[in-house]
């Protein structure tokens, strides 16, 4: 298995206060990978430094053998990333269809169609809500959206930031289940940031613990799930 | 209960009222022989404030009166969405066909009325399509005039080679305005814009030896038909002398009709299209969110810019026209009061709406004109209107989003589901 992705040593500050502390992390091809952590952890930050908003201080963040830590955003995001953000940010004024067409902005268009009913595939509901509008969605709609529309740049690597956020657990399960699915159907790598540690570690084949800024655990999804300490803090205490 | 209640209100707005007209309807300065004298006029106050104390009253009851979750509001949108979809043709064929009807006077306001809706049209481009607040457009305005008159009078360029020159340097301008502006949204960036637009008039003004400053440029030469000029020579060099036709000067207003109407068509095509490409969808979604767009890998600098550069080329073509038309022109004729008119012909025709922008360029421009007999008391009547379609109809006279793209018949969104001021 090829590492896709690799921080080593990275930081990242906002103003004077510092974010990351020297964050190392791989993703390999074909894996979830999952990040937990509380809240203010840097776990959101992690991701966005990916993206090169704000843009890592020290360190390196390698992409598929290249080093992307001073490209531009939009730059880094043509090289097959593609990012669901934090609080899902769809476009509320604009229709289901034009969302998903915006995740293919700056992509060649001839595969539009063919993703769309790709999408459309994973997340039937979205089919049927096509013309409306995103902000007349419900939550887990538009979650289902927000991974629609980044899927729709047909990437390599899938960063996902918090999925479950504010929804039903059913529906957390659905879309969690979505997400294996184009796992092992397609091979999609992805990297997913949750708080719901329990959900998360039994789906992801790796995860790393980030507290304060810095990688405290790493192991095998079910290897954290077994730890103690993470019990302690993520399943019971927290929830 | 109510009624002691809507009484307070009545009279507190009263007060505000005599408070605002003490001085200036309330004392008239007469000039006389020996000067200027002061003179009372207790009687007009009185009369505002009553007329204030009985319309705020009237109101309150009337707002009291009408049963809560009215469906006229929602029924009357409908109604003129629906209604758009004639009007737009109706109003087409009545433009191209109103040289024929109109006469001097009606032709030269619709060559008026058209310079503001095609500013409108291209102002919709940056303050509708993209949502960045543009109080300084008048500045592109500018550029393109000032560009078509120092081109034609120095190096005799004629206006169609000189017509893209200052859509170009027009543009050029909007990516300068653009660049510092690129972090700001909302208020800093309407503040910027604002004093943008401001820089430009006191450059104009005092860069005397480029534009003679204050005194303006005179005898900018008028556009021609293929080389063909437009004047009582009868030369064969002339339109009359050409066609052989009796020279008459409604024909050179006709042209110039024909020709702004060109370009606002343009303007308008222009914009529509670009809607329905990737980098039209990308500035309405640059509107409802940066982050959004920066983690879909679009670039945020770019679209911003082309946003505020074909905006400004549009400006830069009216303001062309503008010099070309009036055949002199100042940097009096480019003050933030048409910023403002500009601005206000978009926020009224609601944000984005082609239609919309046209007809509230109509009524805006078309009114003040019909208003020409109460020059004292426009700006009175237009603010009036303005507080008045904002509290009916917050979200303009042609509220609404056609989808970019559908599959099968395009469906309008309510006015009501478009935020307001965000269209």
């Amino acid at each position: 298995m090829s590492t896709l992705l690799r921080l080593s040593g990275v930081t990242a500050f906002y103003g004077a206060i510092q974010a990351l502390k020297g964050v190392d992390l791989e993703v390999n091809e074909g894996e979830i990978v999952t990040l937990i952590g509380a809240n203010g952890a840097g776990k959101s930050t992690l991701m966005m430094t990916i993206c090169g908003t704000p843009r890592a201080r020290h360190g390196a963040i390698v992409y598929d053998g290249q080093d992307i830590t001073q490209l531009p955003t939009y730059q880094i995001m043509r090289r097959g990333l593609a990012q669901s953000p934090e609080g899902r940010r769809i476009f509320p004024r604009m229709t289901v269809h034009e969302n998903l067409l915006m995740g293919a902005h700056g992509h060649a268009s001839g595969m539009v169609g063919e993703t769309i009913e790709q999408v459309f595939a994973l997340f039937p509901r979205l089919k049927e809500r096509q013309a409306q509008r995103g902000g007349t969605l419900s939550g887990g709609e538009q979650q289902m959206l927000a991974i629609g529309r980044a899927l729709m740049s047909r990437p390599r690597l899938l960063l996902l930031d918090e999925p479950s956020l504010g929804l039903a657990p059913l529906v957390v399960r659905q879309i969690f289940g979505a997400i294996r699915d184009l796992n092992r159907s397609t091979g999609l790598t992805v990297l997913l940031v949750e708080q719901n540690a329990f959900q998360a570690l039994r789906l992801a084949h790796r995860g790393y613990v980030l507290v304060n800024g810095a990688i405290t655990m790493a192991g095998g999804g079910a290897e954290l799930l077994a730890r103690p300490e993470i019990r302690a803090a993520y399943l019971e205490g927290g929830h | 209960m109510k009624l002691a209640s809507a009484l307070r209100d009545a009279a507190l707005s009263a007060l505000v009222a005599f408070g605002l007209f003490v001085a200036l309807i309330g004392l008239h300065l007469v000039p006389t022989d020996s000067g200027l004298i002061l003179v009372g006029r207790p009687w007009a106050l009185v009369l505002i404030v009553a007329a204030v104390f009985v319309g705020r009253l009237a109101m309150l009851l009337w707002l009291h009166v009408r049963p809560a979750g009215t469906a006229t509001p929602r029924r009357l949108a409908a109604g003129m969405t629906r209604a758009g979809r004639y009007v737009a043709p109706v109003f087409l064929v009545l433009a191209l066909t109103l040289p024929l009807y109109g006469g001097r006077y009606m032709l030269d306001t619709g060559i008026l009325v058209l310079t503001y809706v095609m500013l409108g049209w291209g102002l919709t481009i940056v303050v509708g399509l993209a949502g960045l607040l543009d109080l300084g457009y008048v500045a592109f305005y500018a550029v393109g005039a000032y560009s078509y008159a120092l081109l034609s009078t120095t190096w005799h360029l004629g206006f169609w080679t000189t017509l893209p020159v200052a859509g170009l340097l027009a543009a050029l301008w909007g990516i300068m305005l653009g660049f510092p502006v690129l972090r700001l949204r909302g208020d800093y960036l309407a503040i910027v814009t604002l004093a943008f637009g401001e820089i430009i008039r006191v450059v104009l003004i005092n860069w005397t030896s480029l534009t003679n400053g204050s005194n303006g440029i005179t005898d900018i030469p008028r556009p021609t038909l293929f080389g063909l000029k437009f004047n009582a020579s009868g030369d064969p060099d002339s339109f009359a002398g050409f066609f052989h036709l009796d020279y008459s000067i409604t024909q050179r207003f006709v042209f110039l009709y024909y020709v702004i109407l060109a370009l606002a068509l343009l303007t308008n095509w222009v914009s529509l299209r670009l809607r329905r490409l990737p980098l039209g969808r990308a500035w309405e979604a640059l509107r409802e969110d940066e982050i959004a767009c920066r983690s879909l890998g679009i670039n945020v600098t770019t679209t911003k810019l082309t946003a505020f550069a074909i905006g400004a080329m549009f400006g830069g073509f009216a303001g062309a026209f503008f010099a070309t038309r009036q055949g002199f022109i100042s940097p009096e004729s480019f003050n933030f009061m048409e910023s403002a008119l500009v601005l206000s012909i978009v926020v009224l025709g609601g944000l984005g709406s082609q239609l919309g922008v046209a007809l509230a360029a109509l009524v805006m421009i078309g009114g003040t004109e019909l208003f020409r007999d109460f020059a004292e008391y426009r700006m009175l009547i237009f603010g009036l209107a303005l507080v008045v379609m904002m509290v009916l109809r917050p979200r303009g006279l042609v509220a609404g989003r056609t989808p970019s793209i559908a599959l099968g018949t395009r469906r309008e969104i309510a006015a009501e589901l478009v935020a307001e001021g965000r269209g």
